[in-house]
């Protein structure tokens, strides 16, 4: 699978860190009910066909971009600039200090 | 018909013209007491015991494609309790119980080998982690044993003990744990299940979900629609999709996992071993193939492959462990859809939908749990509260913050 960056073009997916849906774009403010927080941290449409998630181009230009591809057939349709798309949500506020890629994990219980 | 080794030889002896099928190929009736939607190992047995433990047999089983063509037939077989925190302990436990009853149970040779399975660690830290989890293990009540590196060696000696990164301390050794043919898990139960009257439906894929005043009222599919009082959705990977019919969205990705196996080998790996740090795990299946796999390709994906950076990564960190595995040649690779949930941990629960069940969230250890999942689903359905052992394994527990996070991690979809 090759993803492409905005900045520098097709490179190989091991050039980027998945985060996952870009509904973790979309932070509800401080002040939203609990649902907002459930359905914002947890719950998915988790679609068979396209869908939006987010990655970080670690290895590259560390930037993160909005991925449009089809998870049946790992065809990547497009990509933008997370900056580009706004991290809109409930809070419209700029989520871009708070995300970090998570610590890959070290083993799992086998 | 019953299988023992006198019917073998019998049979064999007078050209095998006895044999029966092992399950009936039914009509899909207009109406049931329960419909599970998925035939595959956790839908299979929780079928099997409505009909054995709770005496409930107008049940069928939806399967879109073949029976135990799904993630139950594409995984590494590894059965095992050694889990952790309480919640998941006593489920694992009481699973791992019923396999080592299953074959007499099923009178089907599911193949169950307590081979013994050792995770491998490597330094101090690691070493306190995992002696704590084996003390926790004994407590359950399942049993432990923490080797040393020479106690590893007895065992696997032909490990790189002095691998600079990764040097082998030593390892948790839980004997009772192994492997099992896994086809023969799917098929066992689901003869069982058709012995009591159980309709399996294969070829059969639900398209709809019919609810009316907040309760089930039947399905529709691909072969006409099905009444049902009850329904249970048991579809693994397809959750997601399969909830969304009912209106229902689940704190589930669906993600990809591989696994590789190579080609037939005189017995070289006599247990399971896992080496967490390189995220590889092995056993030999008893036709010699070397099976083994890795982490998540780590992105969501339906597509029961992946791509060859995780292939890559696998086989890396196999050579790392085990150098003597590099002239094996690699027969296949596949991927199974993962049913991931935020904690790592599984479902088995009731919805908001009156008589509408679902059992998902298996992540990538669904296998081991056949049994005892099938064995709480049915609990669950039949009685309406939940099996004592899985009384954690909550729909709402991401809202509501009673997680089962096993690894430590954290409960967001990136993390598992």
């Amino acid at each position: 699978m090759r993803i492409t960056c905005p900045l520098c073009g097709a490179r190989d997916r091991r050039e980027f860190t998945y985060y996952g849906d870009a509904v973790y774009a979309d932070r509800p403010g401080a002040d939203a009910a609990p649902e907002a927080w459930d359905a914002y941290l947890h719950l998915r449409d988790n679609p068979a066909g396209e869908t939006r998630d987010l990655w970080y181009h670690e290895m590259g230009c560390s930037a993160w971009i909005e991925v449009t591809r089809n998870t049946v057939t790992h065809a990547v349709l497009s990509s933008r600039l997370l900056a580009e798309r706004g991290t809109g949500g409930p809070s419209g506020g700029d989520i871009s200090g708070k995300m970090k890629p998570a610590v890959k994990r070290r083993g799992k219980p086998a | 018909m019953r299988y023992s080794g006198l019917r073998v030889i019998s049979e064999g002896l007078f050209g095998n013209k006895g044999w029966t099928p092992a399950w009936r190929d039914p009509e899909p009736k207009a109406e049931y007491d329960y419909v599970i939607i998925g035939g595959g190992g956790h839908g299979l047995s929780t079928a099997y015991y409505l009909a054995k433990n709770h005496g409930i047999t107008n049940i069928a089983v939806l399967e879109k494609g073949y029976l135990g063509g799904g993630n139950v037939g594409r995984n590494t077989t590894i059965v095992r309790a050694n889990y952790f925190l309480p919640g998941n302990q006593e489920f694992y436990s009481h699973s791992l119980k019923l396999w080592e009853g299953l074959e007499a149970e099923l009178n089907y040779n599911v193949m169950h080998s307590q081979r013994g399975l050792i995770n491998l660690f490597h330094s101090d830290g690691q070493r306190d982690a995992f002696a704590r989890r084996g003390n926790a293990m004994i407590n359950q009540g399942d049993d432990a044993e923490l080797l040393d590196r020479e106690g590893v060696r007895r065992y696997l000696p032909y490990l790189d003990f002095d691998n600079s990164r990764f040097p082998i301390y030593g390892g948790l050794l839980h004997r009772r744990g192994g492997t099992a043919r896994h086809d023969a898990v799917a098929w066992g139960y689901a003869r069982g299940a058709d012995q009591r009257g159980v309709d399996l439906i294969q070829n059969c894929e639900v398209t709809g979900i019919d609810i009316e005043d907040g309760r089930v009222r039947g399905v529709q599919t691909t072969r006409g629609a099905i009444k049902a009082k009850k329904i249970g959705i048991i579809v693994a990977g397809r959750s997601g999709q399969v909830a969304e019919m009912a209106g229902i969205r689940l704190p589930i990705e669906s993600h990809i996992l591989q696994a590789f196996v190579t080609e037939g080998l005189k017995p070289v790996i006599d247990h399971v071993v896992s080496f967490g740090m390189g995220h590889f795990y092995i056993s030999q299946s008893d036709k010699g193939g070397l099976v083994f796999g890795g982490d998540l390709d780590f992105y969501s994906s339906y597509a029961a492959r992946g791509n060859l950076p995780m292939v890559e990564h696998v086989m890396e960190a196999g050579m790392t462990l085990m150098p003597m595995i590099g002239k094996a040649k690699v027969l296949r690779s596949w991927g199974g859809i993962m049913d991931m949930t935020p904690d790592g941990s599984p479902i088995i629960d009731k919805t908001d939908v009156g008589g509408l069940y679902i059992d998902c969230g298996w992540n990538y250890g669904g296998f081991k749990a056949v049994p005892a999942s099938g064995w709480c689903m049915a609990h669950l359905m039949a009685t309406g509260e939940p099996h004592a052992v899985a009384r954690r394994f909550r729909l709402d527990r991401f809202a509501t913050g009673h997680l089962l996070d096993e690894e430590g991690t954290g409960s967001q979809h990136n993390l598992h």
